[in-house]
């Protein structure tokens, strides 16, 4: 075998020596002047693969601080006579004890940590530390490229990432508490500080960091485009790219139209707030004070805020869709199937997603007749979806599967996938909505297909690109654990809040005990709590296996562990500024030769055969 | 900024940096789009105060798109090694840049004396902020043309393929922040 091994490297040198492309890359860095101390290396880098990492690491801090706030808000919900007076130390005055020394969670911050979860999940966890870890890392190493095509403009993305994270963290130490008025930051709520108290500089702080954020998501976002279209290697036209980079393409033209709308909103926002316009404010009474406000309309920010909220979760979900797409083909030895099927339907999914917003608002007034429109349209993105997961099925299919961490995750995503795209068939349907709008049901829905879903294929890729980003393997076998754990885990937590949802329990209701119609859900809701406390060790449990690996995991000895087609395996098993030490080598054919005329594998770079059919073209 | 920006690297008719400020003016499109959108949307819902937009407006779209002539023709000067009207167009850009931004704001100056003040109404609040934020913009490409001037006046003159097309950049963003003002003033007649 490992005869196999060095014979594929001399022939992997000998073609990017003879047909590779040659930039002259060695004649220009004689000793890298980027990398020179630890300052430059790891903190204020520009190389594409350092940054990638600082995306990651950011991206599993806010992971793990909004998992443990919806642990103390999960406590609350399934456990409300228990005792909190534990979690004084950290959470201070906001937990209050009464005289019988009984400690309870203060419903106003029982609100900010439910708008602090979805926030920090749906743009720090999932956008950033999601599709900026691995458009950074993937993006240049898959279409052949030194770096990014501005690396200090990429640099700047991280930074802004960061800086709205600092400012998300403080707002968490104000005495009003940080913001409380949910993730989507409806006015008149949050146009108002007299509205509550998470509303005054709570969420000050937070449009500052939602803003700072926007600008990294953009800075990211012109940066990823322009390398996928301007900087690929020779012969990898666009059917040659692998689907990870489609998928990284597509979700950062969806960012860069999309972001852009929710700063409008919240541009008009800060201005309803601080210089008293009325853009979102009609004639208003807070607190028995009637206000100047007149003429203002809430739905209007709806507008702004679904334009960017809908393709946002599209932004979350296209990058695992791709790393998916890649790790199953990978690891059933198989090409993947219908692969330009797979393209189309990414293209559909993300033509669609800027048409079906008011699907989030078909119960705050909009006209019924326009809300058919919406669902024709949302209903539709069930055609691309199941193009997808068909496609996922056929490959593995019939395949000799490798099982391990990185493709059972992939699997777990295609589950994850199904099971909660189905609950988006009901809630795409405005009339069903009546009934289900506001529920469990659609905190099922949306963690189903949008939240865990995201996250395998986010774990996915952490394990199958591990050894690519540290020169070591993670841990089978606590990889494994964690798997299996956290995809019984998940349902167990999500499945049952199906039932209550379509009984009409509200989401975002501090206590649920006072009616009698939900009193028979008491059992299920401390069922679900309990399953979140284990599904959140599971994940401390990889947070130690990621980190002990980074520093002590089974080393990496050849190139190329998965036998993968792409580009990524052919650099140095560490590989330094420039990605190449000299050529970058040239592309042959599409990524996905599996099992053909005999060969295990066909890397990208091996030229067509005679006679050989090229599915790039 | 590292190997990419050197031009022997790429292999590509557009330069990266200009195919990334075309995806940036895309973004940007994007959020002007949303607030006419928003000012449609909402001049729809009712109770909108109508007024007539001041005249020093126009007159201002008449700078801006002067001021693109002048960096059209300094641009070809440029190219053709004319150092001298290169530096006087370049020059003569900057000066009506500055004063586009100056008359705006003699332009809200005007909106306020008619009554149509920030807070009044949503109709005029949506001028401030569009045109306020567009403003903004055109004080980037001021800067931006800050740097050209220092760099036109500070270095020799060479107009090397490296300079050209820093030069390039500035030109595409300045004549896209002309084409915004246009597009702007153009919306706000039809609307009102």
């Amino acid at each position: 075998m490992a005869q196999v091994v060095t014979a594929a490297e001399t022939l992997e040198d000998k073609l990017t020596q003879e047909l590779g492309y040659d930039d002259h890359f060695h004649e220009h860095h004689h000793g890298d002047k980027y990398q020179s101390n630890f300052l430059t290396t790891y903190i204020f880098s520009t190389d594409h693969k350092i940054i990638g990492r600082q995306f990651l690491i950011t991206g599993i801090f806010w992971a793990f601080v909004g998992a443990a706030m919806s642990i103390v808000f999960r406590l609350q919900l399934g456990f409300p006579e228990a005792d909190l007076a534990w979690l004084k130390p950290l959470l201070g005055k906001w937990i209050q004890v009464n005289d019988a020394g009984i400690g309870k969670l203060d419903p106003e911050f029982y609100y900010s940590l439910v708008t602090m979860h979805g926030t920090i999940l749906v743009f720090f966890v999932l956008t950033a530390g999601l599709s900026g870890t691995f458009s950074n890392i993937l993006i240049p190493l898959q279409v052949g490229a030194r770096d990014m095509a501005s690396p200090l403009l990429n640099a700047f993305s991280y930074w802004f990432f960061f800086l709205a994270g600092v400012v998300m963290l403080l707002s968490l130490f104000l005495s009003t508490g940080p913001f409380s008025g949910g993730w989507t930051a409806y006015p008149p709520l949050s146009a108002l500080g007299q509205a509550s108290d998470g509303s005054k500089a709570g969420m000050t702080m937070w449009i500052v960091s939602m803003s700072l954020f926007v600008v990294s998501a953009l800075l990211g976002g012109i940066n990823y485009i322009t390398t996928v279209l301007n900087l690929r290697t020779k012969g990898m036209n666009m059917w040659r790219m692998p689907l990870t980079i489609w998928a990284f393409f597509i979700t950062a033209i969806l960012g860069v139209l999309s972001f852009p709308v929710l700063f409008s909103g919240l541009l008009l926002l800060i201005f309803d707030r601080s210089m008293g316009t009325s853009f979102y404010l009609s004639e208003i009474v807070v607190g028995g004070q009637i206000l100047d406000r007149i003429g203002g309309s809430p739905i209007l920010y709806q507008h702004l805020f679904w334009f960017l909220g809908h393709p946002e979760v599209y932004i979350i979900i296209l990058p695992a869709m791709g790393i998916v797409s890649e790790v199953l083909s990978v690891h059933s030895r198989k090409p993947i199937f219908g692969y330009r099927a797979m393209v189309y339907s990414i293209l559909a999914i993300a033509f669609l997603s800027f048409i079906v917003w008011a699907h989030h608002m078909f119960m705050s007034g909009v006209n019924p007749f326009i809300s058919n429109f919406f669902v024709v349209f949302t209903l539709i993105i069930a055609v691309p979806s199941a193009i997808k997961v068909f496609n996922w099925i056929s490959t593995v299919y019939g395949s000799n599967f490798r099982f391990n961490s990185a493709s059972l995750f992939a699997l777990g995503f295609v589950s994850m996938f199904i099971s909660g795209g189905l609950t988006g068939i009901f809630l795409g349907n405005s009339a069903i909505d009546i009934q289900l709008h506001d529920t469990y049901f659609v905190v099922a829905h949306f963690h189903i297909v949008m939240g865990i879903a995201a996250f395998f294929g986010m774990f996915a890729g952490i394990y199958h690109w591990f050894p690519k980003m540290f020169g070591r393997f993670m841990n089978e076998t606590l990889g494994k654990i964690h798997f299996w754990g956290t995809l019984v885990g998940a349902y167990a937590i999500f499945w049952p809040m199906h039932y209550t949802g379509m009984a009409g329990v509200p989401r975002r209701y501090y206590s649920i005990e006072n009616f009698d119609s939900f009193r028979h859900f008491v059992d299920l809701n401390q069922f679900i709590t309990i399953a979140a406390i284990v599904v959140f060790f599971l994940q401390v449990l990889f947070i130690i296996n990621f980190f002990y690996s980074v520093f002590s995991g089974r080393k990496l000895t050849t190139k190329n562990p998965w036998g993968a087609n792409t580009l990524e395996w052919t650099t140095p098993i560490q590989p330094g500024h420039g990605n190449w030490p000299d050529k970058i080598p040239a592309v042959q054919r599409w990524p996905y030769d599996y099992g053909k005329d005999g060969e295990e594998y066909m890397p990208q770079y091996v030229p067509l055969r005679d006679g050989e059919h090229d599915h790039g073209h | 900024m590292g190997a990419v920006s050197s031009p022997e690297f790429s292999r590509n008719k557009i330069h990266p940096h200009k195919f990334a400020l075309w995806v940036g003016i895309a973004s940007i499109m994007m959020m002007f789009g949303a607030f006419t959108s928003a000012y449609v949307v909402r001049r729809s819902a009712g109770n909108w105060l109508e007024f007539k937009l001041p005249d020093i407006f126009f007159f201002n779209t008449v700078v801006i798109i002067l001021s693109s002539v002048t960096l059209h023709y300094a641009y070809r000067s440029f190219k053709k090694g004319n150092e001298k009207l290169f530096k006087a167009l370049l020059l003569t850009t900057f000066v009506l840049g500055i004063s586009f931004v100056i008359l705006q704001y003699k332009g809200w100056e005007a909106l306020n004396t008619i009554g149509a003040t920030f807070t009044i109404n949503p109709s005029s609040s949506f001028i401030y902020v569009i045109s306020g934020l567009h403003a903004a913009h055109v004080l980037g490409g001021v800067a931006a043309l800050l740097v050209a001037l220092a760099h036109a006046f500070i270095l020799p003159f060479k107009p090397t393929v490296r300079r050209r097309q820093r030069l390039e950049l500035v030109v595409q963003y300045w004549h896209f922040v002309d084409v915004l003002w246009v597009y702007l003033i153009m919306f706000f007649m039809v609307q009102s």
